[in-house]
């Protein structure tokens, strides 16, 4: 497990190389703001690695001692297959412990299990409550009204967020929510919307009035996952322009799984016109006893054209995000990502970048 | 004996002919959502397109440049013509994008007298059951599949499916609409009568009062007054549904999985191909898109050793040799996916497509993805293992 072999932790300290965007490199992209929330909210366009930052922002804020919950909603048990442990139940497990003590622990929402929760608590239907489930009432509820699923993630997720424990602290220093993806976060973070379907009275109504609360608060920042390719870009700010609309704090880009450019930056247009001029390369290449055929010089010079292209249009994604003037975190593209070690290594580049 | 290709052992998907042939009438992309499905069935077209069949592919949410570069400024239920000139003086190329609601607005219509259509329409039930429920986009695909086949007016028709979350929503969507809609649970709920209560037991009314508390009585009347409207057509629709998966398992109709060279995408390829291939469905083969097979037949070590050898001396020469052994520790990588994809699935048919340096967003790029998709000699990657 490792990242591409390059030197560049982070572009921005390397004067020769591309700088990941005018926010990121004059300011502290992990702000007082992202520092106070408790409540991390994590989308971005599916294909994006939204579930594998979570989990790495996680571990990357559990460091000194601190206990971190890790949500996920969608019901894909992404984190299980990620932190390599079997499907996680309705229940916060324990997944990883993070440098200096702290922990991350797991929690899957369930919708059936969140919304029997509810009706157990107000209405205690014991047994009959299992043979509803059995009937698919759940699924016909949820049905009928979509907004109510999004209440009840929403309810479990506010309830793990103001949990109090036995020495009346918070039971976690911070909670990461792997929220659904672009196209529908803003909805499912719309409580108050999802309201208008369900009944103006009654338990579910006043957890949604405490859930809107807790969203528009300090307590609660949005970060938002892309790649540097067109459409996660367009997605990202569509996104944040309607999660400002639905005045919802937003935080920071993290732009995920971004090509650590090797050209200097002076070669880079000569070399995606394919113009690059490689003085030596034969006579190294002879001195290394490979004979520099056409065919093996051509197939370099085209790889560097591909890469050169590659890294001028990645820098023109990074511009065009720059326009939300959110400060930017940036992630390197690991040749074997969406494992165990892929994720410790991402939290230790969110580290370096200022996130504890 | 089919042919091997050089980097797995499963036998190649060979497209060119599948695209070409007559008898291919109807081709299915599906996989998981950022894998290029779109792009990939856009460039299916162009190149049967090119190779002069009439062609209509139908998209469900294309990035904004490649749909402008289809023609496509809006969603629009129709196909259009996509103004460009083909290599074929017989060929035409159609595409449009998918517009559910109007789609499931269209259905009803077809389905009804205008007065209870009209009636199904301005229900707000229906409203929220034509945008939201999960798994409508996916049953509005097929359906404008099956009436755009069924107009006979196409040679080829090339279908994208919306990126599914894991299953083949496509194929359950009918199923699952049409036992959400035969109106059991909302027949209960509306009017919980002695006989229900028998069955379920008492937890029921509680049931029936606290889901009245959550969702509010004037949603369940919706629903109730929806259903009623609904049961008449609703023998049509099953009939219907069943009529597209027929369609969907003819001899006409190909599917392609399309996936790229990572675990969770794979993950989600093997899965649709087990279930392709249960439900019995014509699976074509894989499409691996976006690989990355090294240029320059050159290995890592002499590779290293050349950048030793240029120290200091030539910075350029040396960072492109760093470019190429990026190129093989990414290449190694794929391989090894590839490998348990393979070990998995020996005998499923596969086809690489390199990647592009840039995102496809133009007629030309889809035409180079075509060649590609159809081992064109346009690229020429230099494995030899």
């Amino acid at each position: 497990m490792s990242a591409l072999p390059t030197p560049v932790a982070h572009p921005a300290t390397d004067a020769d190389a591309i700088e990941p965007s005018t926010a990121a490199s004059t300011t502290e992209p992990w702000t007082g703001a992202c520092r106070r929330a408790r409540l991390h909210v994590i989308t971005g366009k599916g294909g994006t690695g939204k579930t594998t930052v979570a989990a790495a922002l996680a571990l990357a804020l559990a460091t000194n001692g601190r206990r971190v919950l890790l949500v996920e909603v969608e019901e894909r048990q992404g984190i299980a297959r990620l932190f390599d442990v079997p499907p996680l139940p309705y229940q916060e497990k324990k997944v990883a412990v993070a440098t200096g003590g702290g922990e991350v622990r797991a929690l899957a929402v369930d919708v059936e299990a969140a919304l029997l929760e509810y009706f157990e608590m107000f209405y205690n239907l014991g047994f009959a409550g299992r043979s509803l489930k059995k009937m698919g009432a759940v699924e016909f509820a949820t049905t009928l009204a979509p907004g109510l699923r999004d209440v009840l993630l929403t309810g479990k997720v506010k309830e793990t967020v103001t949990r109090i424990g036995s020495d009346n602290r918070p039971v976690y220093d911070e909670v990461v929510l792997d929220a659904p993806p672009t196209g529908r976060v803003v909805t499912f973070l719309g409580v108050t919307e999802a309201m208008s379907g369900l009944a103006k009275r009654g338990p579910i109504h006043s957890q949604a009035e405490g859930v809107v609360r807790l969203l528009h608060s300090p307590d609660t920042i949005v970060h938002l996952v892309t790649l540097l390719e067109d459409m996660p870009v367009t997605e990202t700010l569509e996104a944040i322009e309607q999660l400002r609309a639905q005045s919802l704090p937003v935080g920071t880009i993290i732009v995920n799984a971004a090509t650590s450019p090797q050209l200097p930056r002076a070669s880079l247009d000569a070399a995606a016109r394919g113009e690059l001029d490689t003085d030596g390369l034969a006579d190294a290449l002879r001195a290394a006893g490979v004979e520099p055929t056409p065919a093996v010089l051509d197939g370099l010079r085209e790889q560097a054209t591909e890469h050169a292209i590659r890294v001028l249009d990645e820098q023109q994604c990074r511009e065009q995000l720059a326009a939300a003037g959110l400060p930017m975190l940036e992630l390197p593209r690991l040749v074997e990502g969406g494992d165990l070690g892929g994720v410790y290594e991402l939290a230790d580049r969110l580290a370096e970048q200022g996130v504890d | 004996m089919p042919t091997r290709s050089a980097a797995g052992a499963n036998p190649v998907l060979d497209l060119a002919p599948l695209l070409a042939d007559p008898r291919t009438t109807i081709v299915v992309t599906c996989g998981s959502g950022g894998v290029g499905k779109t792009t990939t069935a856009a460039a299916m077209a162009l190149w049967a397109a090119d190779a002069g069949r009439n062609v209509a592919v139908l998209t469900i949410d294309p990035a904004k440049r490649l749909a402008q570069s289809l023609g496509l400024d809006e969603l629009d239920n129709d196909p259009r013509r996509v103004d460009v000139p083909l290599a074929s003086a017989d060929g035409q190329l159609w595409a449009m994008m998918l517009d559910t609601r109007r789609t499931f607005d269209e259905m009803v219509s077809a389905h009804s007298t205008p007065e209870r259509a009209q009636a199904i329409l301005s229900n707000p039930f229906y409203q929220v059951i034509s945008s939201s429920f999960s798994g409508t986009q996916e049953y509005m695909a097929m359906e404008k599949l099956a009436t755009l086949a069924a107009t006979n007016q196409f040679d080829l028709i090339v279908v994208d499916t919306p990126p599914s979350r894991s299953a083949l929503d496509f194929l359950d969507a009918p199923q699952r609409l049409s036992s959400f809609m035969d109106g059991r649970m909302i027949k209960l709920l509306a009017t919980p009568s002695r006989g229900v209560m028998k069955i379920v037991g008492a937890g029921f009314t509680l049931f029936s009062k606290a889901v009245t508390t959550v969702l509010g009585g004037q949603l369940l009347t919706d629903a109730a007054q929806f259903v009623q409207l609904f049961e008449d057509m609703f023998g049509g629709f099953r009939e219907r549904a069943q009529a597209t998966y027929e369609l969907l398992r003819a001899p006409g109709t190909k599917f392609v999985v399309v996936s790229i060279c990572e675990g969770d995408a794979l993950r989600e390829a093997s899965y649709f191909t087990d279930r392709l291939r249960a439900e019995h469905m014509p699976l074509a083969g894989l499409i691996l898109n976006r690989t990355h097979p090294p240029l320059a037949d050159l290995a890592a070590g002499p590779a290293q050793l050349a950048t030793d050898k240029l120290g200091d001396a030539a910075p350029l020469a040396a960072a492109v040799l760093d470019i190429h052994r990026q190129r093989l520790e990414v290449r190694a990588a794929e391989l090894h996916m590839r490998g348990r994809f393979d070990r998995v699935h020996s005998d499923l048919p596969v086809v690489e497509v390199p990647a592009l340096p840039s995102d496809a967003h133009d007629l030309p790029a889809l035409r180079e993805i075509g060649l590609r998709l159809t081992h064109g000699t346009s690229y020429r990657p230099a494995e030899t293992g």
